[in-house]
């Protein structure tokens, strides 16, 4: 399912082009509307989520899908907490489907994945830790590195069990967005990965879009 | 050959922990049919380094866990292989129980009242558990429900296959490098019974042989057979973390 948004990045307070092998870090107020757009398609976007007023809670992808019964994230899929709380809600997608089984590429299992001599392969899991370690403020570590949402990334089950991952179902473009159900911190690592067909070998830009709750 | 150091039988709705050592084995039997098993894993020499589900499923291209698969660390180490397996499809996606989920489905309890036959919920065992270690809630990934079936539809519907349940199914595990094991059993959070499941575990601890150069685990993906190579690199001592 698809649902546009009427929101104008025009009037939004806040816009920020990241390019792929970067994070972005930031806070979305309660009641402000958050948007990833994927400019050039099919780009993997890892992203966790943090309560601003206590960093302990963070996104949780059991909670998520256990609660909505569902394993694919999209439009009307509120993002829950490891105390089973709403961090926010999808309130607008283009892509249709998103995932949050994959977790975030790492140095060490692109050892695993695809060979060991990328062990020195640039991976999300660094642009995390690099991401926490020079925005100490937020009280962020190793530990709250959680399991994340790979925002428009395809990755169906079959019915014997299989994970597969599957051509991309984003296009230049697409978007997804979500209102904050409390004070959020993002973070984002904009996937670097070089070695997985998912995304054509070739990771590029994203932007993301903050309108404050009065728009 | 292996041989049994120890043995018991866990009642439902019960945590415990305990260190495995490498080469050692965890078998686990649900005696009655329809038991869970909630399980995590932690590097006792470095509690950073612990189970990574996603990790898990994506290098083996797996949604189940069932013999022939290895779990993973987050560092590229495998934990565990599982060695045998008469159950075939156990759940590591759905998390736990938690005491609102548990009083909303089968009502309130409280040890006053209800002495040892209270409602424990699984979030709350792994509370305790993880906090004889140091660790609290943000140290607590996604954990393996051992005897839970849990199947996907085409449109993504996630829902717990009870009638999967098969009494004395066992599932027995092989370290592959030393590791705490955080566990309860707890009943799975898609369980729908109407009232509280309460399904014994028995479980034993075997001494028994490293896997072989022909290892049936290490052999069953490219990617398992470099996952070995980085805990051969581990227990080597040369590699973050490592030791002798």
């Amino acid at each position: 399912m698809t649902v546009e948004s009427p929101l104008d990045p025009a009037a939004a307070r806040y816009r920020k082009v990241v390019p792929a092998g970067t994070y972005w870090i930031g806070v979305v107020r309660k009641g402000e509307t958050f948007r990833i757009v994927d400019l050039e398609g099919n780009q993997a976007v890892d992203t966790l989520f943090y309560n601003a007023d206590d960093p302990a809670e963070h996104y949780s992808a059991s909670d998520t899908i256990r609660e909505q019964r569902n394993i694919y994230l999209g439009a009307g899929t509120v993002l829950m907490s490891d105390l089973c709380r709403p961090l926010l809600s999808i309130t607008a997608d283009t892509c249709g489907r998103h995932d949050t089984l994959g977790g975030a590429c790492s140095t060490e299992s692109n050892t695993v994945r695809y060979a060991l001599e990328k062990k020195t392969m640039h991976a999300c899991r660094d642009s995390f830790l690099l991401a926490v370690a020079e925005n100490d403020h937020y009280g962020l570590s190793k530990r709250d590195i959680a399991h994340n949402i790979n925002f428009f990334m395809n990755v169906p089950v079959t019915p014997d069990g299989r994970l597969e991952f599957a051509d991309g179902v984003s296009a230049p473009g697409k978007y997804v967005e979500m209102v904050a159900e409390m004070n959020v911190i993002v973070l984002i690592s904009n996937c670097p990965q070089l070695n997985n067909p998912c995304n054509a070998y070739n990771p590029t830009p994203i932007e993301v879009v903050i309108w404050s709750a009065a728009s | 050959m292996t041989t049994l150091i120890s043995s018991d039988t866990l009642p439902a709705g019960k945590h415990w922990s305990l260190v495995m050592w490498r080469n050692n084995r965890l078998k686990l039997t649900d005696l009655e049919g329809g038991a869970n098993v909630g399980m995590l894993f932690f590097n006792p020499l470095n509690l950073l380094e612990r189970y990574n589900a996603p990790d898990t499923l994506k290098c083996q291209h797996t949604f189940k866990l069932t013999s022939g698969h290895c779990l993973y660390s987050d560092m590229g180490r495998i934990v565990c292989s599982i060695v045998a397996d008469s159950f075939g499809w156990h759940d590591t996606v759905c998390g736990n129980t938690t005491k609102a989920s548990t009083a909303r489905k089968w009502g309130e309890t409280s040890y006053q009242a209800n002495r040892n036959d209270w409602q424990q919920n699984g979030h709350d065992s792994f509370l305790v558990e993880a906090a004889k270690y140091g660790l609290g809630r943000r140290d607590l990934p996604a954990n393996v429900n051992w005897f839970s079936k849990v199947v996907v539809a085409d449109d993504g519907t996630l829902s717990l296959d009870q009638s999967a349940a098969k009494a004395g199914a066992s599932v027995e595990l092989r370290f592959e490098m030393d590791t705490l094991v955080l566990l309860h059993t707890c009943p799975h959070p898609l369980n729908a019974s109407p009232s509280y499941p309460r399904k014994p575990v028995r479980y034993e601890i075997l001494e028994g042989p490293p896997a072989a150069k022909d290892d049936p685990n290490r052999l069953s993906a490219p990617e398992n057979l470099r996952g070995f190579e980085n805990n051969r690199i581990y227990q080597a001592g040369c590699c973050a973390g490592g030791h002798r």
